[in-house]
């Protein structure tokens, strides 16, 4: 098993190149997932040093009635969202790839809000939002609808917060142009062909030609909006009555509010359980619609 | 294949026996239709934008009015320094450059080392470490939160950039991913080439690689840009005194003190945004080419 001393220069030079990763990947990503999981097993209030109580904060988490609301609401934000996502940017994407003269400026329009999406942005919903002074009711009221309390209200806020995420779905709009692009033009030609309207040209041709793609924006974005909690900390932290308390935030609270480092891992592995569930779940609907062409 | 003699806009036409006449006010129509739906999304992204262009320019009374009206009577351009000037938001504007030129820089040269030992290195362990790299990619970032906290805890960093900017330095998985799948693309020929020449890695590197992927390294820099830019979580951990807020703390602490004073919010949103409007409109191809590079991913 002598390797040639080329083959050992060239190993080595491997593993200069790539030392910038396996320092970053033992001290900032796979050895932090590490303790992580250690300390998940552990009660650590920072003041003392960490305590093993094996499954103790496993069983907590069970019994706990935050967790739960944490947990349901992560789902239905994250399905929310993801789904509300993909719908707009898949028909953000038909629209686009129409010839017609200014795609190129529609095209920027309308990908600009999620390249800029951020706390500035959130500040923007905020008032957007808002329910006597802002945007969206006032548009509502123009046709003499009284809209909801947005962010104020129970019930509305997950929904006001999947409108302001529906409104940063750029990246997946981009992908499924590049998709649609890649349709052969004949499909259609042959559709047209033989009859088929715009729907039946939509819903035989496009839906299965884009199935995998729809099956990854759809994959990536419930997987980003499952952990999801930058903005929601910033807009509503969970309120109001913990109906936007996310297990993002959850970990976020026991961390770095109440400094319970070991529950607060609990809660992040527990986060981490979910995200592997539904996407598992996913992957496993896939089979009975996504439809990969055999090339 | 020599059947298809009729060329194919034709045949749809012929097909169907629509009369030519029809078949052009049916086009129009579906063209109108496009644009009529196309305007109407435009305007779902801009009317929110528009929205706080206007309300940073109302009079502090005319913020809170019902119902309430898009355009004010007078334009008060003197919300943008007064909103600016109510915070030290310039020194949050220097520490925010600071971080953010210092991870751009970090995530350049700690991604671009590594894609190349992935792209064109070989050794056994490469194939189990660029599965390890993937695998990072589909951990929750919460999940690494509480152990990174407790790292710069113990190095006593909390309160300075350093935990803002140092994990930059060793190297991101989706950046390092695209820039690898970008080198893989340059033809292997050029690097043999050059190595006959003599020419170190270090050298092809530098002369090659480099000089051809920078559709790909702008791609980078421009995620980076953004990222670091727009950060809330890490400096809210982290930074305790004001002195040392970036942009978007200084946001959050500004809402925290001007509550019901939209005007001077979106005033100070706007001025917060303006940097990366500039960069999204003079670079959007790339953002647009680096967007279908992690597309190609998942096919």
């Amino acid at each position: 098993m002598a390797a040639s001393p080329l083959v050992r220069r060239e190993a080595r030079r491997f593993h200069l190149f790539a030392l910038p990763w396996s320092i970053g990947f033992v001290f900032f990503t796979g050895g932090p997932i590490v303790v992580s999981l250690v300390l998940s097993f552990t009660r650590y209030e920072l003041l003392s040093s960490p305590q093993w109580v094996g499954l103790d904060n496993y069983a907590q988490l069970l019994r706990d009635p935050d967790f739960w609301m944490a947990t349901k609401n992560t789902v239905y934000f994250g399905a929310a969202s993801a789904a509300a996502g993909v719908v707009y940017s898949l028909a953000a994407a038909l629209l686009l790839n129409i010839k017609v003269r200014g795609q190129a400026i529609f095209r920027t329009i309308i990908y600009m809000p999620s390249v800029i999406s951020g706390i500035a942005t959130a500040l923007l919903w905020i008032h957007v939002l808002h329910p006597d002074y802002g945007l969206v009711n006032y548009l509502i009221g123009l046709v003499g609808i009284q809209g909801p309390g947005w962010l104020t209200d129970a019930s509305w806020a997950i929904p006001g917060l999947v409108i302001m995420t529906t409104w940063t779905t750029g990246n997946a709009m981009i992908i499924f142009l590049a998709g649609l692009q890649g349709v052969p033009a004949s499909l259609y030609e042959a559709a047209h062909i033989d009859g088929a309207g715009w729907w039946s040209r939509f819903r035989h041709v496009t839906v299965p030609m884009m199935s995998p793609v729809i099956f990854f924006n759809l994959v990536v974005g419930f997987i980003g909006s499952l952990q999801a909690y930058q903005l929601i900390l910033f807009m509503t932290d969970g309120g109001p009555a913990n109906s936007t308390l996310v297990l993002g935030l959850y970990v976020y609270r026991y961390a770095f509010k109440y400094f319970e480092m070991g529950y607060a891992s609990t809660i992040a592995w527990a986060l981490f359980f979910l995200v592997i569930v539904f996407t598992v779940i996913q992957f496993a609907l896939a089979r009975r619609w996504v439809h990969y062409e055999v090339k | 294949m020599a059947i298809k003699v009729l060329p194919a806009q034709a045949r749809p036409v012929e097909k169907r026996s629509v009369a030519p006449a029809q078949a052009e006010r049916i086009r129009r129509v579906q063209r109108l239709t496009a644009y009529a739906l196309l305007v109407l999304a435009s305007a779902a992204s801009l009317l929110p934008l528009l929205w706080m262009l206007t309300t940073a320019l109302k009079p502090a009374g005319a913020v809170l009015e019902f119902p309430p009206r898009f355009l004010p009577d007078v334009f008060t351009w003197s919300n943008f320094p007064d909103a600016w000037t109510s915070l030290p938001f310039s020194t949050f504007l220097v520490n925010s450059v600071v971080v953010t030129t210092l991870s751009i820089v970090g995530n350049l040269i700690s991604c671009i080392l590594p894609a190349y030992a992935f792209a064109r290195l070989r050794s056994r362990v490469r194939g189990m470490a660029f599965a390890l790299m993937l695998g990072t990619m589909m951990i929750p970032a919460q999940v690494v939160i509480v152990p990174r906290f407790l790292l710069f805890s113990q190095l006593d960093l909390v309160d300075t950039f350093w935990p803002l900017f140092l994990p930059n330095f060793f190297g991101t998985a989706l950046y390092i991913f695209l820039l690898r799948q970008f080198f893989t693309t340059i033809p292997q020929e050029l690097v043999e080439a050059a190595r006959i020449d003599g020419a170190g890695e270090l050298r092809i590197l530098w002369r090659i690689m480099i000089p051809l992927s920078k559709p790909a390294i702008a791609t980078v820099t421009l995620l980076s840009f953004v990222g670091a830019w727009g950060e809330y979580i890490d400096p809210l951990i982290y930074l305790r005194s004001t002195e040392n807020y970036t942009i978007p703390l200084g946001i959050s602490l500004f809402r925290g003190q001007y509550a019901d004073d939209y005007n001077l919010m979106m005033a100070v949103s706007i001025l917060a945004l303006v940097p990366v409007i500039v960069v999204f409109l003079a670079a959007q191809k790339y953002f647009i080419r680096g967007i279908m590079l992690t597309g190609m991913a998942g096919r």
